[in-house]
């Protein structure tokens, strides 16, 4: 089993009408037991951006901590925070510096940049950039993702529907995968505010929600 | 009296709690060429005096004013060289801010890690400060801005500034010109008679030199000819 599939994940991302949703599953596995239900793969930078990382949870969970170190700098020297291209660049110089040892993680980027336009990306482990105007997905669900992305969504979403749309798309995709699963998170970021869903997985797919405050 | 006995070292305080080699720095600085900057409502100019040793010294081959970025610019009073050095040295910060984020540096940022570097270069063994002011000017998301940055490592924002020598009259004729509103092209005017009011000898287009960024943020140096067609303005 290869290193990216260790702790099992699933990760997509999708824009929708001045919005966007950013989705993960809640496994954590060590190869084959699953070890926890209701991790944590998507994490807020500001109010206005959000990085979801695949793979390894160990590098992840790493990850995640140097970049909220960079952005704390960055905010404090520049007095503002950073716009999603920049951080997305960011992301990409910090992964290739490992070249040669990388961090087995795949994140997955998006946030509202200049006047609120939704930005998503995706890149590999070691700092590809992948810009998309519709979806991105990562983890080890990402090939059913990727199907399910494709024939669901639909441009220009308004927020409600988008929420629909990728939560239906994770759930049935993390169905075919054995390693992600256990609900999915779900975050909708409007340019007002951000909704937080917990879906719970359901025998008959229908997405039960509990709100997060 | 005791201040003396204090200066042979950069990194030691004199017992009135100042670096000597730090004012001397500045003495260097005060007796350089005048160089002045306006912040207009929509762009800035740096301007300096292009004093040439020898009317054998081909002037074409002398730039003062230089680009730290495309939207940026800078010039400077007191020792050239040491001018060449940082300007370089922000050249290699702006690129490496720029690689990293892929967005280009805030002046306010690379205003900052120059006065870091010429302030290390107070607090280390074996160097002395750098013997120049710089105004530096730039266009960016936060609008035109204009920083002076002092051997100290010190830096200031100004709405306009002049340093070297006569600088105390430059100051007083910028206070009675300066207003807030004022456009590119009225503070380029501002700038020349702010220079003529010091200037030994006839001013002309080939010795001084006037750069400007306005709204399109492309700092650029005028050429002798644009020069010369603002003095007459000017007349």
């Amino acid at each position: 089993m290869s290193i990216f599939e260790y702790n099992g994940s699933a990760l997509a991302a999708m824009v929708g009408k001045n919005c966007f949703a950013i989705a993960s599953d809640r496994r954590l596995g060590v190869n084959l037991q699953t070890v926890a239900t209701d991790f944590q793969r998507i994490f807020k930078i500001h109010d206005k951006l959000y990085i979801g990382l695949s793979g390894l949870a160990t590098d992840a969970q790493t990850m995640y901590q140097r970049l909220v170190f960079r952005h704390k700098l960055y905010q404090l020297r520049e007095e503002r925070d950073m716009k999603p291209q920049t951080f997305a660049s960011l992301v990409s110089a910090l992964l290739y510096e490992k070249r040669f040892g990388p961090y087995f993680c795949q994140p997955v980027i998006a946030g509202l940049g200049d006047d609120d336009v939704p930005f998503i990306c995706t890149m590999d482990c070691l700092g590809a950039k992948e810009l998309a105007k519709d979806f991105v997905v990562s983890g080890t669900a990402s090939e059913s993702l990727y199907g399910a992305c494709e024939s669901m969504y639909k441009p220009n979403m308004e927020s409600e529907e988008l929420f629909e749309t990728i939560s239906q798309a994770l759930l049935s995709s993390v169905d075919r995968d054995c390693l992600s699963g256990w609900g999915g998170h779900v975050l909708l970021v409007l340019l007002v505010f951000t909704l937080s869903h917990i879906l719970c997985q359901f025998q008959g797919h229908q997405p039960k929600c509990r709100k997060e405050p | 009296m005791g201040d003396s006995q204090y200066s042979f070292s950069l990194t030691t305080f004199s017992p009135t709690g100042k670096l000597v080699q730090i004012e001397h720095a500045l003495t260097a600085v005060g007796s350089g060429q005048t160089s002045l900057g306006i912040k207009a409502a929509n762009g800035v100019v740096i301007a300096t005096e292009k004093k040439l040793p020898s009317i054998l010294v081909d002037e074409t081959s002398v730039q003062k004013i230089q680009l730290m970025t495309t939207n940026i610019g800078v010039v400077y009073s007191g020792m050239g060289p040491d001018s060449r050095v940082l300007v370089r040295k922000s050249r290699k910060q702006a690129q490496q801010y720029f690689r990293l984020y892929k967005e280009p540096i805030p002046v306010t940022q690379l205003v900052r890690e120059t006065a870091a570097v010429m302030q290390e270069f107070t607090q280390s063994g074996g160097v002395r400060p750098f013997g120049v002011s710089l105004l530096v000017a730039g266009y960016d998301d936060n609008g035109p801005q204009l920083y002076q940055v002092d051997p100290s490592g010190s830096y200031f924002s100004w709405k306009a500034s002049a340093m070297g020598k006569n600088v105390s009259n430059a100051k007083t004729f910028l206070e009675k010109r300066y207003t807030d509103d004022m456009e590119l092209d009225d503070a380029v005017h501002t700038a020349i008679l702010t220079l003529k009011e010091g200037f030994q000898g006839q001013i002309s287009g080939k010795n001084i030199e006037i750069g400007i960024v306005g709204a399109d943020r492309k700092f650029r140096v005028l050429t002798p000819a644009e020069i010369d067609d603002y003095l007459a303005e000017v007349e």
